[in-house]
């Protein structure tokens, strides 16, 4: 009974009851964020550290939110004001920290597999908060809930995430956690940025909207990274915001409403059109709220495992 | 050999007791108008309903119901073997002001009870907070009382009592076992 592993490094490899236990207790966080004292004294006394290597704001202030309403107490590590500038090694930065007693490490590093390396040299557990272009499990389980929120079912519906497949660890998580659940699922995007074999994950590959824009229930628009531009890996922006842009002229075409969700931030006019963005359709804003929940319930199994 | 349990109530016996449950919260409260019924899950929650079918019978009117897990609260979760599984707390009615009655099945140390005020408190503030349960069975370890009891059922730390509902357990039956 209960999850089988003690961390959350990904959703690669996680089985479907352990996947149904995280969405079915974010029903019961989300609940709490409702209430006038959206506080419960579940995790007090718990010591959770937010080691960020990398840059982020929502993601860090979206655990934080979940950790203050569990009542836990947060230490918060920024690279870029730290030892790391000193030349400390990751090993040596996550073991004075557990020195200082903490419980829980919630961590966002550059390189693929940090997570996993300080599940061999810390005793707290440990959540990926994501990992280079690795996983970002929190994320896929938010997406997956707002979903399962909305259709009251994830199995049988057909996602289609669009974007920049091979540089994003949301599309990885996702696939990874919508396949298990038994969603059909496709990814759209020009060619040089859509990895190669990524069918193999049982994916279907598309290169152009149109293809799939009939068969799909849902889009998860991912976010253009302007520096890939930069790489060549497509001419420019107006280039890509005119094949593969959503915009209500594409989504049209497909004669039904069709969901769509985005894990932020948005580039208006790029990815997304803004009446898309701020559309019926558009899911964003309650994937944001579903995050914090999310992020409650994973904190909340993970911290009351033995 | 062990012992059969011990039937305390039977089928006849929990109707008559709930019928009783009932007319007292209304005498306490003078009628149905102030009141609002909160179960605590899980067996708490199917009691709250037969206490809420018969009050709205008594006096035909609709009484508002809801249910709280009192999971996040606990006092305990350190040191659990098994995790616990949120069933989720429902509450579609602002506690506020109201009296709100507050029901489980069994009381035993009084800990379940700590937890479901501190979540009460923390969904607004009751004008009251009145304890109803079906058995009391002693060896309080906080400072909790009930407002309505069903049966006082003196029992050992040895022992259990199993409150049996229609439906989940195919019957109505309050039972004290052996089980040191």
């Amino acid at each position: 009974m209960g999850l089988k592993s003690r961390h959350l490094l990904g959703l690669e490899g996680v089985p479907r009851e352990d996947l149904e236990l995280f969405l079915d207790t974010t029903a019961s966080f989300r609940e709490i964020l409702d209430r006038p004292i959206k506080k419960v004294p579940t995790l007090q006394g718990k010591t959770i550290v937010n080691l960020f290597f990398e840059n982020s704001t929502r993601t860090r202030i979206s655990f934080e939110m979940a950790e203050r309403r569990l009542s836990a107490d947060i230490v918060n590590f920024t690279a870029s004001a730290s030892s790391v500038s000193k030349g400390e090694t990751l090993k040596d930065t996550a073991k004075n920290i557990e020195a200082m007693k903490i419980d829980m490490v919630v961590m966002r590093h550059s390189a693929v597999g940090a997570p996993h390396f300080l599940t061999r040299c810390l005793n707290a557990n440990i959540i990926n908060a994501g990992d280079g272009t690795h996983e970002h499990p929190t994320q896929a389980l938010l997406d997956m809930y707002t979903i399962r929120e909305k259709f009251g079912r994830i199995k049988g519906l057909h996602i289609c995430i669009v974007g920049d497949i091979s540089h994003s660890r949301v599309a990885l998580s996702n696939i990874y956690g919508l396949k298990t659940m038994g969603a059909r699922v496709s990814v759209c995007g020009p060619a040089t940025l859509i990895p190669r074999d990524v069918e193999k994950l049982g994916v279907e590959v598309y290169h152009h909207i149109g293809d799939i824009i009939k068969e799909v229930d849902i889009l998860n628009v991912l976010r253009i990274q302007l520096e890939r531009q930069a790489g060549a890996s497509f001419p420019s922006l107006r280039e890509y915001q005119k094949y593969f842009g959503i915009s209500r002229e594409r989504l049209e075409k497909a004669g039904r409403p069709i969901t769509i969700m985005h894990p932020g931030p948005i580039n208006r006019g790029v990815e997304l059109s803004a009446d898309v963005a701020d559309g019926e359709q558009s899911v964003i804003l309650q994937q944001v709220l579903n995050g914090v929940a999310v992020r409650m319930a994973v904190l909340y199994l993970l911290g009351t495992k033995n | 050999m062990t012992k059969p349990p011990n039937i305390i109530i039977d089928q006849n016996g929990f109707q008559r007791t709930i019928a009783r449950l009932a007319h007292e919260v209304l005498e306490n409260n003078k009628g149905a108008e102030t009141i609002a019924v909160v179960g605590i899950r899980t067996r708490g929650e199917y009691l709250s309903r037969r206490l809420v079918e018969k009050i709205s019978e008594i006096e035909r009117r609709k009484v508002e119901i809801g249910f709280l897990d009192i999971t996040l609260y606990r006092d305990d979760l350190r040191g659990k073997l098994e995790q616990p599984i949120l069933k989720g707390t429902r509450i579609d009615f602002n506690v506020t002001n109201k009296n709100i009655i507050l029901v489980d099945d069994v009381l035993y140390t009084g800990r379940t009870i700590r937890a479901a005020l501190d979540e009460l408190m923390d969904l607004g503030r009751p004008a009251t907070i009145q304890l109803l349960v079906l058995v009391d069975r002693g060896h309080r370890e906080l400072p909790i009382k009930a407002d309505f009891v069903g049966k006082n059922v003196p029992t050992s730390e040895g022992q259990e009592v199993r409150v049996h509902m229609t439906e989940v357990d195919g019957e109505d039956a309050v039972l004290v076992v052996d089980v040191a």
